[in-house]
């Protein structure tokens, strides 16, 4: 299926993108279908930033797993940063 | 049908007379043909659907497939579009009838063409297969597992209304594909979409497939379900040489 649903994060922050290092401005997340993984669906996230064009974007598809470790993997991350770094 | 085709990137006008990408595939040496706008799945002008629009010319259809991404990401990769397109909220459904109406047109005009046109979706596509049969004069169309044409799911761009209000306005006989372990659209959303279009006596034939869920067309994709692509194409052919042969 289609989801249509998307997440949208404003972001500060830097991507690695296909012609190298750009300033991010947004991130989308929604669960629908890859364009690359072998899964039926997959929890995407596009790191972008339109006013660089549609190809300042660093893209991932993962599988909900994969996702949900990845979620507790920052949230852990940024519990264990010692005070006052974040 | 000797298979033999052309096919090639061209520019037509869509929407507001905007300059549009497509792909175009027609058959060679078939004398007159009927014609068929295919319209992309959400991931975009992929090449999977480019190859889809070259079946069409190998089966003695000319094609064409509008970029419906072109506007805001001329040159983008596929991929790219779709999520610049996904970031903006979608594209505008007049802006889609829009363009399929530039394509049909185009269509039309191609040396060779019998007049008569069809239209085919998949996935978002489908839905836009049937938006673009209620809205544009049509002589077949056909919903491969279209959803929010009964439902819009939740969490989907406010400006995304349900079509199945617009059924009295279909134009066409419509040929529906779909998925028994499809979610979006359920059987039971398209089992009620044939209930309506049965009240306003408006020509259609849906077929569900069992052992197959959404995109299952998709030759790339986990979706893929050989059984139901293989009979489902078929129907198509069935359909379309029914409703698009001979001179219009």
């Amino acid at each position: 299926m289609c989801t249509y649903s998307t997440e949208h994060v404003q972001a500060t922050g830097s991507g690695k993108g296909a012609s190298g290092w750009f300033r991010l401005s947004e991130v989308s997340v929604y669960l629908d279908h890859p364009a690359h993984a072998l899964a039926d669906h997959t929890l995407n996230i596009d790191f972008i930033n339109p006013a660089q064009g549609p190809s300042a974007r660093v893209a991932v598809e993962l599988t909900a797993d994969t996702a949900r470790e990845l979620a507790r993997a920052i949230e852990s991350a940024l519990a264990a940063a010692p005070p006052g770094l974040v | 049908m000797n298979e033999a085709l052309t096919a090639e990137t061209v520019m037509m006008k869509g929407q507001g007379g905007d300059d549009v990408e497509a792909y175009l595939a027609q058959p060679v040496g078939t004398g007159s043909f009927g014609s068929v706008v295919v319209i992309h799945h959400l991931p975009g002008y992929d090449s999977a659907t480019k190859e889809i629009t070259r079946k069409f010319a190998a089966h003695g259809y000319a094609a064409l497939m509008p970029n419906l991404y072109y506007r805001d990401s001329p040159g983008a990769s596929p991929d790219d579009a779709a999520a610049a397109a996904r970031a903006k909220g979608g594209v505008p459904d007049e802006q889609v009838v829009g363009d399929i109406a530039g394509a049909a047109e185009y269509l039309r005009g191609l040396a060779g063409s019998n007049g008569k046109v069809g239209v085919i979706g998949y996935c978002s596509g489908g839905r836009q297969s049937f938006l673009a049969a209620c809205s544009l004069q049509f002589d077949a169309a056909v919903d491969c597992y279209g959803g929010a044409v009964v439902h819009v799911p939740q969490g989907a761009p406010a400006s995304m209304k349900p079509l199945i209000g617009r059924s009295e306005n279909l134009s066409c006989p419509l040929l529906g594909l779909f998925g028994a372990d499809d979610q979006f659209p359920t059987p039971a959303e398209t089992a009620e979409l044939s209930r309506t279009l049965d009240g306003f006596a408006k020509p259609h034939e849906f077929h569900t497939f069992t052992g197959a869920g959404h995109a299952f067309f998709s030759v790339d994709r986990a979706s893929y379900r050989v059984e139901a692509a293989v009979e489902g194409w078929d129907k198509v052919w069935a359909f379309f040489g029914q409703h698009l042969a001979g001179k219009g």
